[in-house]
């Protein structure tokens, strides 16, 4: 929202962040996720500032992932997580 | 009404609340159903400080008080007073996760707002320890209002506490301050979740290291698939190989047995019900408990430990081609198990009809039951050659091909309905990938006991009176004052009566017997079978070899791969037929999977029997 804020033009889908590389939950676009898939995601703790790191990529077609969010880790799939816009922290 | 306090022992999934209910509850523990649900009811008996003893329930771990599943749907109602032929509970023993608490504390913040007597265990502090956490619970007590107590369930750390705490707050109703009566909506919970833990917190890195190391192996593109392969292949080679050494000192203690009991005995009607009918019908089926056990055992070694999440992380995408998804790779494998489990698990799966499919084919996985069936037959008609070396004979090479061959027929089965009558859009796989932990021998053991106890008890209920009602059907109607010759007994009419439609499969009149008994349970024709063998070569001869030999007299080649086949698909358990009506709430579904399976192993058995008696002879 906040026109001074540069960071927007860093956004990427949670499913294009480097394995290894800390972000933050910029926005999640609810609206593309099926509620079931909504509610878990917000039960898993994703929320918007929270710290997200791209953990191991399933075998076949690099999919699903593993992301650690907050101190859990979860699997979740390439297209939900394309809904999950985030902030790679700069090192 | 029963005196003693209700504690309801309640936490995230993954928190470790088994674990700490096994701690508190020891062996004092029975697994039931709630009424309508398949959903496992887990109550035991704690003894607090003075004396008194208490009952507790495990409830299904849930991320909240707004289900997502059957499971989490019963935790609520039973928290709320709602669940039939459950009480409300007096108390709430509320377990969190150390490692992770930011998530864990969301649920409980919903949970201290019911306002019941309430204790907090802060449990696995050990773990939170070792990847670099340091907690302290007197702060967290303080920002929840509760009581707060460290534990490490595994190792029965602060459990005297756990109960002495438990025991003061019991009946001490505990105000409910607007303070800690968090906002219903989610965002603000978590919010208020993750200040609670920002101030518990004394000291933390941020990594898991040892989970984190594991997972990069386990995990790894290359080797993970390898390391999963590798591992079914050891369990598989564990349940065939290994087994065979207490399965065989058992068949010889029941054979020997039997043997001392029939010679005590006068020769007479007696004798024959007792050696004849129940001995050779439930102990040709006890034999393989062993092997059941260690699959158990397995299976269970690799969901406690945290493997199963990855093995279905690995997996999604293979069962994503047969329109499945990750999750349901936990449910099929614990169908090797046995079905009826299996069946229960597919709860996790949130999608409807993902879990539908699921269901309808997890009983065309290769289930313990098969496995006498199997066992007999190969070891009667399939010559113990070596194929590989010491590696792979050929009897357990057909063993191997009819696993491959029930798991084929699954997965073209899920592919069917998928693209057909239960068509969805992508399914949600969302899981979380739990700690490694060290399995317990308490946990895998008390589970062992369960599974024993399931068994047994099938073998002395439904296995006995088939076995009983058998050698009557056998034995009559008396000629002259003595039995009949089997063929000419009621239940050799019977026999008869099927034959003509089972004769195309290469099947004679006496497996036509051993089909009908083994509509209740697929085990069950092996003791059907001995009894008819049995009761025909006389009473000495309760040798399994000799039911071997009897087969091999008595069916073609391509009768017994037909009936191997007929085994392989057909729906022979009337437990799972039960389990899938309750689960999906109606006779429609199981009705569908009985016909479909049970038209497929006619079909495949027919067409099995012409090939190989085409080419054989």
């Amino acid at each position: 929202m906040n026109a001074a804020q540069p960071a927007q033009a860093f956004t990427i889908p949670l499913d294009s962040l480097e394995l290894s590389k800390r972000a933050h939950i910029e926005s999640i676009d609810w609206a593309a996720l099926e509620e079931t898939a909504a509610r878990r995601l917000r039960q898993f703790g994703f929320d918007e500032g929270v710290t997200i790191e791209a953990l191991h990529l399933g075998p076949f077609g690099r999919d699903p992932l593993a992301v650690r969010v907050g101190r859990m880790t979860v699997a979740i799939r390439r297209a939900h997580a394309r809904a999950v816009h985030v902030v790679p922290i700069a090192k | 009404m029963n005196p003693q306090p209700l504690i309801a022992v309640v936490g995230n999934p993954n928190a470790g609340k088994s674990a700490l209910f096994n701690a508190l509850t020891g062996a004092r523990q029975k697994v039931g159903n709630y009424p309508g649900v398949t959903v496992e009811r887990h109550v035991g008996r704690a003894i607090l400080p003075s004396g008194a003893p208490a009952e507790l329930i495990d409830l299904p771990g849930s991320y909240g008080l707004d289900p997502n599943s059957p499971d989490e749907a019963v935790t609520r109602d039973v928290l709320l007073g709602r669940q039939q032929g459950e009480r409300l509970p007096d108390a709430l023993l509320i377990v969190l996760d150390a490692s992770n608490l930011d998530n864990h504390l969301r649920f409980a913040l919903q949970l201290i707002a019911l306002g019941r007597p309430t204790v907090v265990a802060l449990n696995m502090v050990d773990l939170a320890k070792r990847d670099g956490l340091e907690l302290d619970a007197a702060k967290l007590g303080a920002e929840l209002g509760v009581p707060v107590i460290e534990t490490v369930a595994v190792r029965r750390r602060g459990i005297t506490e756990l109960l002495g705490r438990l025991e003061s707050e019991l009946g001490h109703q505990r105000a409910v301050h607007g303070k800690d009566l968090p906002p219903p909506d989610l965002v603000h919970l978590q919010k208020r979740a993750r200040e609670v833990a920002q101030a518990a917190i004394l000291r933390e890195t941020p990594v898991r290291r040892i989970t984190h190391q594991l997972d990069a192996v386990l995990l790894h593109p290359v080797a993970g698939p390898i390391i999963l392969a590798a591992v079914l292949f050891i369990m598989f080679q564990a349940v065939f190989a290994w087994a065979t050494v207490p399965a065989d000192a058992l068949d010889a203690g029941i054979t020997s047995l039997g043997n001392i009991v029939g010679n005590a005995l006068p020769e007479g009607a007696f004798k024959s019900l007792i050696v004849d009918g129940i001995w050779s019908g439930v102990g040709s089926v006890l034999v393989f408990l062993p092997q059941i056990l260690l699959l158990f055992f397995c299976i269970g070694i690799l969901e406690d430990s945290g493997y199963l999440a990855r093995a279905a992380l690995i997996s999604d995408r293979t069962m994503a081609r047969f329109g499945l998804q990750g999750k349901s790779f936990i449910p099929l494998l614990s169908a090797y198990a046995c079905a009826v489990p299996a069946i229960m698990a597919t709860r996790t799966i949130e999608n409807k009809r993902d879990r539908i499919a699921t269901i309808l084919i997890a009983p065309l996985m290769t289930c313990s039951a098969r496995l006498p069936v199997y066992a007999l037959v190969i070891n009667a008609f399939i010559p113990n050659k070596q194929l590989l070396g010491p590696l792979l004979s050929a009897r357990t090479a057909m063993m191997l091909g009819l696993y491959v061959l029930g798991f084929l027929a699954a997965v073209i089965t899920a592919k069917l309905l998928k693209s057909t009558i239960l068509k969805s859009g992508k399914s949600p796989f969302l899981l979380e990938m739990p700690p490694y932990r060290w399995p317990t021998v308490q946990s895998i053991g008390l589970r062992l006991i369960d599974r024993a106890k399931v068994f047994l008890r099938r073998a002395g209920t439904v296995i006995l009176g088939i076995s009983i009602a058998l050698w009557v059907l056998a034995s009559l109607p008396l000629e002259k004052g003595a039995p009949p010759p089997i063929a000419e007994s009621f239940a050799g009419m019977i026999g008869h009566t099927v034959e003509p439609v089972i004769r195309p499969l290469g099947f004679n009149w006496k497996i036509g017997i051993g089909l009908i008994t083994s509509l209740a349970a697929r085990e069950v024709i092996v003791g059907t079978l001995g009894t008819i063998y049995g009761i025909e070569s006389g009473a000495d001869d309760d040798d399994r070899k000799g039911l071997q030999q009897a087969l091999q007299s008595d069916l073609t080649l391509g009768g017994a791969v037909a009936l191997l086949i007929f085994f392989a698909f057909a729906m022979q358990c009337m437990s799972t037929s039960a389990v899938v009506r309750r689960e999906t709430g109606g006779w429609k579904w199981p009705a569908i999977q009985w016909a479909y399976m049970t038209g497929i192993a006619y079909i495949c058995a027919f067409l099995a029997n012409k090939i190989v008696t085409a080419w054989w002879t």
